[in-house]
């Protein structure tokens, strides 16, 4: 008996598996000390304890049962979950703009298996086109996997194959890039893009999910069909992500790739621009700007790309009574690049400085970005902030902290020249620095004011 | 049929059918929070904070493809409104956060649920997601999961399967279905519940009804499960042989049960007569040549009930459809007042929704609406419609009527088999519509958000030890003691019945009289606002032990039980004398304090507060105060 066939068991319940003929996909009758159960044995999450066996009963229900009760098992069939989703021709026009779909893992679209519950990602264009046909309107589907990893394990490596891939397909000429990210990482992703990726002459649209697409209640298919339209129709020349506006089915935004980033650990509405407006609102069909700022589409298919990353630079975030060994272990290890996210307008306490000064002097580049995500780094208010800056501490005016990270690392893989280092950190290339921020960057309603209930109870939020 | 004639006491006629029957039975379980999430339980009246937009989609099936039942729902694509309650629902009700970890409580009072019916509980729980798309639910699905299996509960002289008890999450209740909108309200969302599953035991729509009753009886005395409307559901499946297992989804009153079952059969019955009929006239591939036309312009501008409706703010259209040789099916009734056109409207209703009333115009019912015969003649005519041809005419958005279109097409198809596999919503005036097909247990699969649960044997023991005795086992005793059947029934819902058990130990014991104190007065002191239900239990007890042995007048024990009501629970001596004197300047004084109160209601509130007082005040005297009170109150 291979291990498949025993798949996430352990322990007692894979003993009993084993000994009385047992085997994962089969239809069985279990025989026990409280009487029969029949149903089909499921494998076995690998968390889960070692003491039960999963059984999928005939009404579609699942229970586990103590493998200690079991005293006989007779298979009356078999019949292995197969994997595959089937492919439908994605339809082609010559009127409809091409746009590439290159995957990175965490599936945008998806189909159920019903008899064991597994989810199948969707991906190719004829896969995508079964589950989300609307997407035969809005353009002419290509797609890449580049890999399939959770968006927790995307890297530098990842970042520069993904920038490569861009680079490439824009080159052959598509009207639009559109990426398929897990969301934890997406704004980590949009920004190094929007350093990797210059001046280019389409739209690159990243997009996820929130609720995964194997419920009736995802957002994965609209997202897909606001992000698609968004690459194929726009005339918005950027990185960006294009995620849900409201919780509502409504209307999705288009985030500038180094302003957004991940607000809420489970809400569809997760990404917001932060310090500043986004860019647009799109439906599945149209796409109204809120900004005018932006780079337009161009009719050629030059892009810049430089796909480099220095791997040693590190956030810091400081937390009061923070002692001076978090930073000389960096130092130690060899890091080049340490961003501080402060507290305030961008501060750490005094014990931290020695250790600053010695990075300083040891050519490590520090930046200063402030936790509290909105604002700019300011240290000439106080005399701490002047301290600071004489250790060679930079503040990075209203850069976010993930943002600051990823261009450090891209920067240091360009030059080691602290001048050149600094002047690059803080000439903005994507809207990663604003000279201003407008009087609407900042909003987080705060619920239980009168006027901010009235407004939650007029407009879908 | 004839429905003029309906019996539904005719036991015989059912079961020569071959009716059979199982129930679902949903109980909302007493836990303080809901299932997934830390919200409080229980109802709102007041508006709604906040609103959201949502939209189902179906998931692909196994095939790749949509699954029918699901790709119905998607064909009439609503757009759904969730109504916000700040006190009632959080981020977990709007399918924003994932579950919180299930609630202990509610696991605890379903395995009590599971072991009263005789269930083998399960060792180690699995939340399953099962799907729907008709936006009850936020998520697309309920989070439900097996409890117990394999149970029964003693009926007659035999046993009714219970084969599976499930602890599940309610869904929203609805607020309003019009067109392609619907609103539910999330308050009653995600309360637990228990589901009880039993066999298709039940033989005629009497017993239907009797083992429901038993049922929930059963749960309601446990004091496990809410109590009120709305608090338990009952879902009935019916076949008669040669039919197919059709679920009657939601019946609010147990009462209804017997005459929504016994129509069921008949209309499965009716539909079976027709099959045989439509397959001996169309043959094994039935080829209907239908015909279609767009009669807008006829009808806009018309005063007739068409020409009216075209008068609204949206565009509509009418279109006519020929039916040909199906005017006797359109008119062969299937359930009282209730024909297959009607059925053919009920799947337009909800397919299409199309949903003002009637929805389809049948040339076979012509004398029901204010629609001109020269305009049907019109159209018949220029059709060269023979006497058995029907034609039906369809109002509404352009989209909906062709959907309409296709789905009186499909539902004619069905004919062909009889009976169709699927739910039915009871419409409250004794007859079911169509709800939507059938769904299958391949809308079920694991909930990943969730761990599986593991339930100790200890676990299960120490529930067992708070099981009261079974229902069906107080009820024989009660019969033994010689009460009626109809004190029996009221015993086995009243809260008291355990009081009457030592009572019945001394058999000099008025008993029916004890069953009457604790079922009718006390309920009766309940609704004037005594409630007793909280009071201590002995002191209740030696009460009526001590009004039935020294024959209290029934004057007599009200005072008593009102004061006990109070929580007066330990009388002092005497305040204050009695003395008519002393009673008015008492009166007097209680009067003022309750005018400075906010109601002037002299009959409701005022009377219990006064009662109240006087009783406290006198408690030796109080059939005396009761008789002054009365005098003074010139309410009754
Ligand atoms: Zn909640």
């Amino acid at each position: 008996m291979n291990d498949t066939s025993l798949k996430g068991y352990k322990g007692r319940a894979k003993e009993v598996l084993q000994s009385l003929g047992g085997r994962v996909w089969a239809n069985v009758v279990l025989q026990t000390d409280r009487g029969d159960f029949e149903g089909v044995i499921l494998p076995r999450s690998e968390t889960a304890d070692g003491d039960h066996i999963v059984l999928k009963l005939k009404s579609g229900y699942n229970i586990g049962i103590r493998s200690d009760r079991i005293q006989k098992i007779v298979e009356t069939g078999y019949k292995e979950a197969i994997y595959k989703i089937p492919e439908k021709e994605f339809p082609r026009s010559p009127e409809k703009p091409n746009v590439t779909l290159l995957g990175t893992g965490g599936t945008i679209a998806s189909r159920l298996d019903y008899r064991t519950g597994a989810v199948i990602p969707a991906f190719t264009p004829g896969e995508l086109y079964g589950a989300v046909p609307e997407l035969a309107d809005i353009c002419n589907l290509e797609t890449i996997k580049l890999f399939g990893v959770f968006s927790e394990n995307m890297g530098p490596m990842q970042w520069i194959t993904l920038s490569e891939e861009i680079g490439r397909q824009i080159e052959k000429g598509a009207s639009g890039i559109v990426i398929g990210h897990g969301t934890d990482t997406m704004h980590h992703t949009s920004a190094i893009l929007s350093f990797m990726v210059q001046n280019s002459p389409v739209p690159i649209v990243m997009v996820g999910s929130q609720r995964s697409s194997d419920r009736p209640s995802s957002d994965a298919a609209f997202n897909l069909r606001c992000a698609s339209y968004t690459a194929g129709h726009s005339d918005i020349a950027e990185t960006m992500v294009c995620m849900f506006g409201p919780t509502s089915d409504e209307y999705n935004l288009l985030h500038r790739g180094t302003r957004v980033r991940k607000m809420h650990s489970s809400y569809r509405s997760t990404f917001r621009t932060i310090g500043d407006v986004p860019i647009a609102m799109v439906t599945p069909d149209h796409v109204i700007p809120i900004k005018t700022d932006y780079k337009r589409r161009r009719n050629d298919c030059n892009v810049d790309v430089k796909a480099v990353f220095e791997e040693m630079v590190a956030i810091v975030y400081y937390y009061p009574n923070m002692r001076p060994d978090i930073i000389e272990s960096l130092i130690d290890n060899g890091y080049k690049g340490i961003v501080i996210a402060g507290t305030g307008l961008g501060h750490v306490n005094k014990p931290l400085y020695p250790a600053l000064k010695k990075a300083r002097d040891k050519g490590i580049a520090v930046f200063m970005t402030v936790q509290t995500l909105w604002g700019y780094v300011q240290m000439y208010v106080y005399d701490t902030g002047r301290d600071m800056m004489e250790l060679g501490v930079i503040p990075a005016e209203n850069m976010l902290p993930e943002v600051a990270y990823v261009k450090l690392g891209w920067i240091l893989a360009q030059t080691t020249d602290p001048a050149k280092v600094r002047e690059m950190m803080l000439a903005p290339i994507a809207g990663e620095i604003t000279e201003r921020e407008p009087f609407d960057g900042y909003l987080i309603l705060q619920g239980g004011i009168p006027e901010v209930e009235k407004f939650i109870g007029q407009y879908h939020r | 049929m004839d429905f003029s004639n309906l019996n539904i006491n005719d036991n015989a006629l059912y079961e020569s059918m071959g009716f059979i029957c199982g129930l679902e039975i949903h109980q909302q379980l007493a836990t303080q929070k809901k299932l997934f999430c830390h919200c409080p339980v229980g109802l709102t009246n007041r508006k709604y904070d906040a609103e959201i937009l949502r939209h189902m989609r179906p998931t692909l099936s196994e095939l790749g493809e949509y699954d029918g039942t699901a790709l119905m729902e998607f064909k009439t694509k609503k757009e759904v409104i969730y109504r916000l309650y700040r006190d009632r629902t959080c981020t977990y009700e709007m399918d924003d956060t994932p579950p919180f970890l299930v609630n202990q409580q509610a696991i605890d009072y379903a395995i009590r649920i599971a072991l009263l019916f005789n269930c083998r509980i399960v060792d180690e729980i699995h939340v399953i997601r099962k799907q729907y798309l008709d936006g009850s639910i936020p998520t697309g699905f309920q989070r439900t999961m097996i409890i117990g299996v394999d149970g029964w509960i003693p009926y007659k002289d035999r046993r009714i399967q219970i084969t599976q008890i499930n602890l599940e999450e309610e869904a929203c209740r609805e607020v309003s279905d019009i067109g392609h909108l619907i609103v539910f309200a999330t308050d009653r969302l995600s309360t637990p519940l228990v589901e009880i599953i039993t066999g298709s035991d039940m033989k005629n729509p009497a017993e239907a009804a009797e083992v429901c009753r038993l049922l929930g009886n059963s749960m309601k005395i446990t004091g496990l499960v809410r109590r009120g409307i709305g608090t338990v559901r009952q879902d009935v499946n019916v076949s008669v042989a040669g039919g197919t297992r059709v679920e009657i989804k939601g019946v609010f009153k147990v009462g209804n049960i017997k005459h929504l079952t016994a129509v069921e059969a008949l209309r499965q019955k009716g539909l079976l007569e027709l099959k045989n009929k439509f397959n001996d006239r169309f043959g094994s591939n039935p080829k209907i040549e239908y015909k279609e036309e767009n009669l807008t312009p006829q009808f806009s501008g018309s005063k007739d009930i068409i020409g009216r409706r075209l008068e609204s703010d949206r565009p509509l259209k009418v279109l006519g459809l020929s039916l040909p040789d199906l005017a006797d099916f359109v008119s062969h009734p299937l359930q009282p007042d209730w024909d297959f056109g009607s059925e053919l409207s009920g799947r337009v209703r909800v397919i299409a929704c199309i949903d003002s009333k009637p929805n389809l115009f049948f040339y076979s019912h012509r004398h029901r609406y204010d629609i001109p015969d020269t305009v049907w003649d019109n159209i018949r005519n220029k059709w060269q419609s023979r006497s058995n041809d029907d034609v039906v005419l369809i109002c509404g958005p352009s989209a909906d009527v062709t959907t309409a279109v296709n789905e009186i097409k499909i539902r004619i198809g069905e004919l062909a088999i009889g009976v169709v596999n699927e739910t039915r919503q009871d419409m409250k005036d004794g007859t079911t519509d169509f709800e939507r097909i059938l769904p299958g247990p391949d809308r079920m699969y694991p909930d990943t958000d969730h761990p599986p649960v593991k339930i100790t044997d200890s676990r299960v023991e120490n529930n067992r030890r708070y099981l009261s005795e079974p229902l069906w086992d107080r009820q024989k005793r009660w019969v033994a003691m010689g009460l009626s059947g109809e004190l029996v029934n009221a015993l086995s819902l009243s809260s008291y019945a355990d009081i009457l058990e030592p009572l019945a130990q001394d058999n000099k014991m008025p008993l029916k009289r004890a069953a009457y104190i604790l079922v009718g007065m006390l309920t009766d002191l309940r609704r004037s606002g005594y409630d007793l239900r909280k009071a201590d239990r002995e002191r209740l007890k030696r009460i009526i032990e001590s009004a039935l042995i020294e024959k209290w007048p029934h004057k007599r024990l009200k005072a008593a039980l009102i004061m006990l009501a109070h929580g007066d629970s330990n009388p002092q001596e005497t305040k204050e004398s009695f003395s008519p004197a002393a009673f008015d300047k008492f009166w007097e004084d209680a009067q003022n304090k309750f005018n400075s109160g906010t109601s002037n209601d002299k009959c409701g509130k005022f009377r219990r507060f006064i009662t109240g007082r006087l009783i406290e005040q006198f408690p030796h005297h109080s059939e005396e105060v009761l008789t002054r009170i009365a005098q003074r109150l010139d309410c009754k």
